[in-house]
């Protein structure tokens, strides 16, 4: 318990009427990095300002490093944020925007300056510190916004979207900056982004949320190959979900009639029971002929995606089922496909994974 | 392109036909303030210094001078303080019965000055506070309070809006935040407005001349010597009084227009 920096109890959080945040129960470990992730509108950025104390909880408790926060004032938290909108003050200099909140924590001018040059240095923009952060590049202000929080050397620190406005290639470089920041000062970060990529390539442990509620918790590999439920199942993509009801039983296998055929899943389920599974997109084989294995379906092609050197492929089974296939694209060429040839898709059953809900 | 470049044309000369009607009589104004006739009749006589240096050596002028020179930058302060103070809680807070708190803030320049300037001499002398120096400054911070709001609160819309919760974030009280935060980000907006209701309270002849009473400013010294003679001194008062107000108006210019410039980039 001890190593528990972040407690929510109980948190909820209505805007008049509308619910933004219901019930969160959730801990955040110290040297964390976590995300917090899902669609706009579910409760993820209410979530971080009420870390920082910008917005109070209507119930529940929310403890940091033992203390319950509910009622101290922001400007009484060490909780520093970076800002999507990066929240530089435009009338300093990039090191007088390091060195702000430093000054309003009373620190004297020369250890300030020492301090704030110390880490425009590390995050290598020391040559513009005297430079008005309104002139500074995309990539170099964002450096001066984790300079300006990091600063503080707080335990926590809290990222609101933070490289949704950089270029993409931009944005792969800031993640290998803030997983090495993370990993070298060993401060938790909680980061919110709607993105996926950035979420599963930094956080030891991802929350996705939907509604103002917590759908999943748990590592980028657990969310992505075993989702709780439709909801994250869809919301990560490159999923193929087929529902349908269970018609056999064989120890710990059981087999589930669907629309596109029957299939094998290993899992506890009762008889007639109601059930969906996933299957990652990249765990599903693919030939011309019928394979011999238990799980296979019969599809139409119907586009194909490229992203790098990976192809995802877009197939329609008979009764109208969606299916998608991931795979590298020099296995794809060797078969020479077009749009409306038939294929074979088929999986083994441990690469099903049952949903806890519908 | 031909047809651009006519109309191109066509609009410099509507251009410059504006600006010689609008400041034609000011120039002629000026032109005649160094003329040494005593009548404002074409052909000229003489350049002459004479009617500046009769200003000058005037203990009036002087005093409506000095008169004018505080009451200007009192208004200045106070009303820009109290558009400063009334933009931000626009800008930061919603209340009931905000939309007429607006309405009512921004109505004075809407009255009509003679009527605005009867209705405070009668307030003022009710309560007693008539025909001081001090009865031109609240006049005046009333009538130009909306201006100084106006320019701040249009620089406020610029802010970013988590700029002050990011103060707050990093350990700034409220107060803090309006010291190091706010107030830095409007100071073009605040120095544009001091400069605005100054020359508005510099140039400012009607409400001046039913409150002052004894204590004239210098529209007001101006209207009575008019009143007595014709007198070319007029005419150097005038355009004395048109460089300061052009000068504040050129500031103010300055400050508003260039920053916008400068952060939209």
């Amino acid at each position: 318990m001890s190593d528990d920096l972040v407690v929510f109890e109980n948190v909820q959080k209505f805007f008049d009427d509308f619910v933004a945040v219901k019930a969160m129960n959730f801990t955040i470990g110290k040297g964390e990095f976590v995300a917090i992730m899902g669609p706009s509108g579910c409760g993820k950025t209410t979530t971080l300002r009420m870390l920082a104390g910008l917005e109070a909880p209507t119930s529940g408790e929310i403890r940091l490093d033992g203390q319950v926060m509910n009622d101290v004032k922001p400007h009484e938290r060490d909780t520093p944020m970076v800002w999507q909108s990066l929240a530089l003050f435009p009338f300093l200099t990039a090191r007088e925007n390091v060195e702000f909140g430093l000054k309003m924590r009373g620190v004297g001018k020369a250890d300030r300056k020492e301090r704030a040059l110390e880490w425009l240095e590390k995050l290598g923009i020391a040559e513009f510190a005297n430079r008005n952060v309104a002139t500074l590049s995309g990539g170099q202000k964002q450096r001066v916004a984790l300079a300006r929080s990091l600063v503080m050397k707080p335990q926590i620190l809290l990222l609101d979207e933070p490289l949704s406005a950089l270029d993409a290639h931009l944005v792969i470089r800031m993640q290998a900056v803030l997983t090495q920041l993370q990993r070298e000062l060993g401060i938790t970060f909680v980061y919110v982004t709607h993105s996926q990529s950035e979420a599963f390539a930094m956080a030891d442990r991802v929350v996705i949320m939907s509604k103002g509620e917590i759908a999943q918790i748990g590592t980028p590999k657990d969310i992505y190959r075993a989702p709780a439920t439709r909801f994250v199942a869809e919301f990560v993509g490159r999923n193929n979900i087929l529902s349908g009801k269970v018609n056999a039983l064989e120890g710990a296998r059981a087999q589930i009639v669907t629309p596109s055929g029957v299939f094998a899943v290993e899992a506890e389920l009762s008889m007639g029971q109601e059930a969906s599974f996933v299957i990652s997109a990249d765990l599903v084989h693919f030939s011309l002929e019928q394979p011999n294995a238990e799980n296979a379906v019969l599809c139409t092609l119907i586009s194909e995606e490229f992203v790098g050197s990976m192809v995802t492929m877009f197939l329609e089974s008979g009764d109208g089922q969606e299916f998608k296939v991931q795979m590298q694209e020099r296995e794809l060429s060797k078969f020479d496909l077009k749009g409306g040839d038939q294929v074979w898709l088929s999986w083994d059953a441990q690469s099903a994974h049952v949903l806890e809900g519908q | 392109m031909k047809g651009s470049r006519y109309l191109d044309g066509g609009l410099r000369v509507y251009t410059a036909l504006i600006f010689a009607f609008i400041f034609a009589p000011i120039l002629f104004s000026v032109v005649f303030s160094f003329n040494s006739q005593r009548f404002p009749t074409i052909p000229l006589g003489e350049f002459s210094t004479e009617w500046y240096a009769k200003i000058l050596n005037d203990p009036d002028i002087w005093e409506a001078a000095l008169n004018s020179l505080i009451v200007s930058t009192c208004t200045a302060l106070i009303a820009t303080f109290l558009g400063f103070c009334t933009a931000y809680s626009d800008y930061r807070y919603r209340f009931r019965f905000k939309g007429p708190y607006l309405a009512l803030i921004l109505l004075p320049p809407t009255i009509p000055l003679i009527i605005m300037a009867l209705a405070m001499l009668a307030w003022l002398s009710k309560i007693g506070m008539s025909g001081q120096l001090y009865s031109i400054i609240i006049a005046h911070s009333v009538l130009t309070a909306p201006f100084a709001m106006a320019v701040i609160r249009l620089r406020l819309n610029q802010m970013d809006e988590n700029l002050e919760a990011a103060a707050w974030n990093l350990g700034g009280s409220e107060w803090a935040t309006m010291r190091h935060v706010i107030v830095p980000f409007c100071k073009p907006a605040i120095i544009s407005a001091l400069c605005l209701t100054a020359a508005v309270s510099f140039d400012e002849f009607a409400v001046s001349w039913f409150v002052s009473g004894l204590n004239k400013t210098l529209p007001v010294a101006i209207l009575e010597i008019v009143q007595g003679n014709i007198d070319p001194q007029v005419n150097a008062i005038g355009t004395f009084v048109f460089l300061i107000s052009m000068s504040l108006i050129i500031v103010a210019q300055v400050f508003l227009v260039g920053r916008k410039i400068k952060s939209s980039d």
